[in-house]
């Protein structure tokens, strides 16, 4: 039977991993390399990295620190962050990344995941989607925002993820800013409202705070990736840094209680 | 040496990691005289059908490919597309396999899934082993393989499917003909399991 996915999510900024609360405050939490040594030994079903510095700096995704990562990962790799081109994503492919994720140029021009897709498969293209609650009065619902949230978009979160359905694409990942960080558990509403809205393998990404909060998202939503940064680089409630993730034994029998 | 066959399609660097870290040697081969080098082949494949036969078609291995595997039975091992082009053809495209293991590639029917997500198969899946063989000793079936497609070999004969998994239906996740095999999961993605399945391919 296929498994749902249970992802630690990597947030680069200058060079070392952070973590962030609800996008800011970046707390240092150690090495990439040495990360991605330590998920591989704890057989993560899959990681990924995303460089919260390149859209915003307006530069292209750090290749040397790409192909690195990929060099150790047994595991599939996704990577995003300042991708922008065509070019690009190919040579993220060839580096040995599985899957190439995209945000801010995705939402600017929807037709550049299409030309993705069809130079390195449709299969490998991973859409970020960052979104934030509006606030009450504008009627509830979810806004899209790009550059790391400091912008919103003028998308709407049911056209963009229509025009996904219309292109093609291979996963996408929805991201709470409210719930970043806040280990508060996930946002079960915007996560119904995406899985409502599209077929494709959904990664949701934003509050789980406890390997309890990954067992009931699974268990509503079945077949879906449960992405988690602080819960997997963080222990116990003064938040000391320390890279983890369920063993076998808890991950299987997790998933055997969520079926 | 184990040649990994570079005729434009596939994750390369990545079989390329494993089998360094494993200190067996390999090379990436581009040329068709290179081929003859190898003792093992390995066809990679990521996307389309139709794209990856293309790119086959014009890297000019493709004879030199029968030669090695047809004429001197050289082990070899298509990975995802480099799998599925083994068939006659598929329902992806309309341009013909290299017809080493007969079949066709189909799509998974969707109404037979009971939930979403639909298309691709993409994640951790079990494969059940229906035979005994060396390309699987030492595997551990409950941590399973990555999987990522949408479409799937069917072969013509029973015995060319080595181990099927279950996605709606089941479907062959490992087909072999003598010393051809074909891998729909993606052994260098799934840990300790993909390393070890490229070193049984190694010592065949």
């Amino acid at each position: 039977m296929l498994r749902a996915r249970i992802i630690p999510c990597l947030l680069v900024h200058k060079k070392g991993l952070v973590k962030t609360v609800n996008f800011k405050d970046p707390k240092y939490v150690g090495d990439p390399i040495n990360a991605v040594k330590i998920f591989n030994e704890k057989e993560v079903d899959e990681l990924m990295v995303l460089d919260i510095d390149a859209t915003v700096e307006n530069r292209g995704p750090n290749f040397e620190m790409i192909k690195n990562l990929a060099q150790q990962c047994r595991m599939p790799f996704c990577y995003g962050g300042g991708v922008t081109t065509v070019e690009q994503a190919k040579k993220i492919i060839e580096l040995g990344a599985e899957k190439v994720a995209l945000s801010y140029a995705a939402i600017n021009n929807p037709d550049l995941l299409k030309e993705i897709g069809d130079a390195v498969g449709v299969q490998s293209v991973v859409v970020v989607i960052d979104v934030r609650k509006k606030g009450l009065l504008s009627g509830g619902g979810y806004d899209i925002y790009v550059k790391n949230g400091k912008e919103k978009s003028s998308f709407k979160l049911q056209t963009f993820i229509e025009k996904l359905n219309s292109i093609g694409v291979g996963e996408v990942v929805i991201n709470s800013i409210d719930k970043d960080g806040t280990m508060a558990g996930y946002d079960h509403n915007l996560v119904q409202m995406v899985r409502d809205l599209t077929d494709f393998p959904m990664t949701v990404l934003g509050g789980a705070g406890s390997l309890e909060d990954i067992r009931t998202i699974i268990a509503k939503f079945k077949i879906l990736g449960a992405a988690a940064g602080s819960l997997f680089v963080f222990k116990g409630k003064y938040r000391a840094v320390l890279i983890n993730y369920p063993n076998r034994e808890e991950k299987f029998s997790l998933l055997k209680e969520a079926r | 040496m184990i040649g990994i066959v570079d005729y434009g399609s596939g994750n390369i660097q990545a079989i390329a990691n494993i089998y360094n870290r494993l200190n067996v040697p390999f090379q990436v081969l581009n040329q068709p005289d290179s081929l003859k080098k190898a003792n093992h082949l390995i066809l990679p494949g990521v996307g389309a059908f139709d794209a990856a036969m293309r790119e086959l078609n014009d890297s000019g291995l493709r004879e030199a490919l029968d030669i090695e595997v047809l004429i001197k039975k050289k082990p070899v091992l298509g990975v995802c597309v480099g799998m599925q082009i083994l068939a006659e053809s598929s329902e992806e495209g309309g341009l013909p396999g290299l017809g080493w293991i007969t079949g066709k590639v189909r799509k998974f029917d969707v109404a037979k899934l009971k939930e979403k997500p639909f298309l691709p198969h993409m994640g951790w899946n079990t494969v059940e082993q229906k035979m005994e063989h060396s390309i699987f000793k030492d595997i551990d079936h409950e941590l399973g393989f990555y999987f990522v497609h949408s479409y799937y070999f069917e072969p013509s004969q029973q015995e060319n499917i080595l181990g099927t998994s279950f996605y709606g239906e089941s479907f062959a996740a490992a087909v072999f003909n003598n010393q051809i095999f074909g891998m729909q999961f993606h052994p260098e993605k799934s840990h300790s399991n993909g390393v070890r399945l490229l070193s049984n391919f190694a010592k065949l």
